[in-house]
């Protein structure tokens, strides 16, 4: 299990409005087109380095393709990379205030303290 | 020497900007009270009439990652570009140019580790709402030079809650030794109880109302020797995901000192989470 690639995930779609609506739109089809990609990028460096053995689990690619932030959860995803994301591609759909960003949290009501360790 | 003219302590809401700039039917029907607390609160700066502003704050994901986490880091950099796309877009944050204050940034890392805290810098560094909203709140005008330090109190494994405190204290000591007859004041800001991304986050209060009695309690008491008990790393989980944020809360019970009561304290109890403002006088009030 890699948090740190999903949380890579999270990080690098939420910080660009075109991948944003890319995951939007086409999940799979970003998911697939990041990991095969973009999971290796160093990011923090001069490019044309990369790593070598970034890959997403079986899991945690479809929890990504599946757009499903509970399962992103339970995987140990940061919590604030996930919601902010989120909220970029579905508040938009509100018909109230808050109205996705309640909803978010009422699908992880099946979580207990401790919730999933988060720490990479 | 400097002197500390004013010690701040806040939550950094990034729906302050936007609730109080609109009008009409967008205006929510907080934004007048939350309006009339923070124009109060950034009185008890003006008063100060400060020439510098060190900014205690928490990079949010945007140039800190997880390849690279720094604990501590002060911002050694002329200027500091400010605000992120995703804040524009989710809170409606402006982007902001702030001055720094290179000699006071090299002043704080040398002191800073030669008494023991391995601080990281950045000659470039673009700051994020921590640190714009208490300059929105407190110093709209965005006119004086800062220093920005921020903590990780966001992406495990974290310091110990004692290390915050510790880091204010010194903090507190090296700007007092700074040569420059230049009068500073130090604002830093973080949560009270707070989920984000968890079952309890939105609710119609911060998750956790008891939590955040206690902690108004002891930061405007500045009762650490309480506040130290009880918190710890895995405590703060309780009140809410987000509440390892309280930790800067306590960095800057440390630059106030222990015992040493806030000169001014308010809150304000809205959806999500609870907003709290303190403001201590080191040199006691200003005329």
């Amino acid at each position: 299990m890699s948090k740190y690639l999903l949380n890579k995930f999270l990080f690098t779609v939420d910080r660009d409005p075109e991948l944003v609506e890319r995951y939007r739109a086409d999940p799979r089809g970003l998911v697939e087109w990041w990991e095969s990609t973009t999971a290796n990028t160093l990011l923090n460096c001069h490019s044309g380095e990369a790593s070598t053995w970034l890959a997403f689990t079986d899991e945690e690619r479809e929890a990504l393709i599946a757009h499903d932030h509970v399962k992103l959860f339970s995987l140990g995803s940061h919590p604030f990379l996930t919601l902010t994301l989120f909220i970029a591609m579905f508040e938009r759909d509100n018909t109230s205030p808050l109205e996705y960003q309640k909803a978010y949290g009422a699908a992880l009501a099946g979580f207990t303290l401790p919730y999933p360790d988060i720490t990479t | 020497m400097a002197s500390i003219v004013a010690v701040i302590a806040s939550t950094h809401h990034p729906f302050y900007y936007r609730a109080s700039t609109s009008t009409g039917e967008d205006r929510p029907p907080f934004a007048d009270e939350w309006t009339r607390k923070i124009l109060a609160f950034r009185e008890t700066l003006t008063r100060a009439n400060p020439d510098v502003l060190v900014m205690v704050g928490s990079d949010h994901f945007h140039q800190l990652w997880l390849d690279n986490m720094p604990q501590f880091l002060v911002g050694k950099a002329p200027v500091y570009d400010a605000n992120w796309y995703n804040e524009e877009r989710e809170f409606g944050l402006p982007r902001m140019t702030l001055k720094g204050h290179e000699d006071l940034s090299s002043h704080i890392l040398r002191s800073g580790l030669d008494a023991g805290f391995d601080l990281a810098f950045s000659n470039e560094l673009r700051i994020d709402h921590s640190i714009t909203c208490p300059i929105i709140t407190l110093r709209p005008e965005a006119d004086l030079p800062i220093v920005p330090i921020y903590t990780n109190i966001f992406a495990p494994p974290l310091p110990q809650p004692s290390r915050f405190v510790q880091l204010g204290s010194a903090l507190r000591k090296i700007i007092d030794e700074w040569p420059p007859h230049l009068r500073v004041a130090v604002i830093g800001t973080g949560h009270l109880s707070l989920e984000l991304g968890g079952p309890r986050q939105f609710g119609p209060h911060g998750p956790d109302p008891s939590f955040d009695e206690k902690a108004v309690s002891w930061i405007a008491n500045g009762d650490l020797d309480g506040c130290l008990r009880e918190v710890s790393l895995d405590s703060l989980h309780a009140p809410g995901n987000a509440t390892h944020g309280f930790m800067d809360f306590m960095l800057m019970m440390g630059v106030a000192g222990a015992g040493v009561k806030a000169d001014y304290v308010d809150t304000f109890d809205l959806f999500h989470t609870m907003e709290a403002y303190f403001t201590w006088y080191p040199n006691g009030v200003a005329a």
